[in-house]
């Protein structure tokens, strides 16, 4: 189930690639970000700010907040993981948007071996991409005309359908969504998906009849 | 831009550190042990929550502002095709040309 994603994965990779030698990274940089921080939003973000002339305080600000809705899916999935605190902090690591949709079972836990699964092929190519685009970055030229970017959200898009399972994940989808984008004009990017998690605490009243 | 090539490697290492630690914070402070029953009720509502917000604030904001170009539209006709259940593959496919070709006139 992670293949469709892992193919994603490789294109925006190699952007990343791309762009990441336009701003001056080496080779082995670009690569080696890929491979270690293996986060596409937050690479792309800090990336960004790079780009705007902005130093590594900023961009590691940027990348974290990106970054910061892997705190509220953590916390999902922290039950569904055995083992001590560092096998624990280990699983975690695998986390990715869309293997962590993908092992969510719908009841609140998670099948963390279809975790893991999906995320591997992902990390993959993940590299793979960032190599390709960083050395052939200057054949490929400007990405952004490819139309990529189009290709996370259609497939988010079918994740979050098969999520809509009844009118109380309707509800949250639709508030979450919209929180989130009334965020935008007034918090920093990442934010307003981070805060957009805070509507699922409608769970508490829901069914506490 | 400006940055060195040491200054580079200590802002990939840093958002390699930083992402690390956020990736793990939730599994090491709450795993391993059983959480009440209202738990799982929020966390079964945060998939939908995140992923709308994911979908709809990569297609209608850039940056601070909301904004709508050529994937806005790409995407919104894969979202129909979706519903009309069309296979993902197929959907994926139309949503990257319909962007390409926007971009290209």
């Amino acid at each position: 189930m992670g293949v469709p994603f892992a193919v994603v994965g490789f294109f925006l990779s190699a952007s990343f690639g791309v762009l990441a030698r336009q701003a001056g990274f080496s080779v082995a940089q670009a690569s080696v970000t890929a491979m270690i921080v293996f986060a596409g939003s937050a690479q792309f973000a800090a990336l960004s700010v790079l780009t705007a002339g902005g130093g590594i305080p900023a961009a590691l600000t940027a990348g974290s907040l990106m970054n910061a809705r892997f705190l509220a899916m953590g916390i999902a999935l922290a039950p569904s993981l055995p083992g001590g605190r560092m096998k624990r902090a280990l699983q975690g690591q695998t986390v990715v948007d869309s293997s962590w949709a993908l092992a969510n079972r719908g009841d609140g836990t998670f099948d963390r071996w279809l975790l893991f699964g999906t995320t591997l092929p992902q990390y993959v190519t993940w590299t793979l991409g960032s190599v390709v685009g960083a050395v052939f970055g200057d054949v490929l030229g400007d990405t952004h005309r490819l139309g990529l970017d189009a290709i996370y959200p259609v497939f988010f898009l079918s994740l979050l359908f098969s999520e809509l399972r009844d009118a109380g994940s309707r509800w949250a989808a639709l508030g979450g969504g919209l929180l989130a984008l009334a965020l935008v004009p007034i918090t920093p990017p990442g934010v307003p998906v981070l805060a957009a998690s805070v509507v699922a605490l409608v769970g508490l009243v829901r069914r506490s009849r | 831009m400006t940055l060195s090539y040491a200054e580079v490697w200590v802002l990939i290492l840093g958002l390699a550190a930083l992402t690390v630690a956020i990736k793990a914070l939730g599994p090491v402070l709450l795993g391993g042990r059983d959480l009440p029953p209202w738990f799982s009720r929020v966390t079964a509502l945060m998939a939908p929550t995140l992923l709308s917000a994911l979908v709809l604030t990569s297609v209608l904001a850039a940056g601070r502002s909301w904004s709508v170009g050529a994937h806005t539209v790409g995407v919104a006709v894969a979202a129909l095709m979706l519903w009309r259940r069309c296979s993902l593959v197929l959907c994926v496919a139309v949503a990257v040309l319909v962007t390409a070709g926007l971009r290209a006139i």
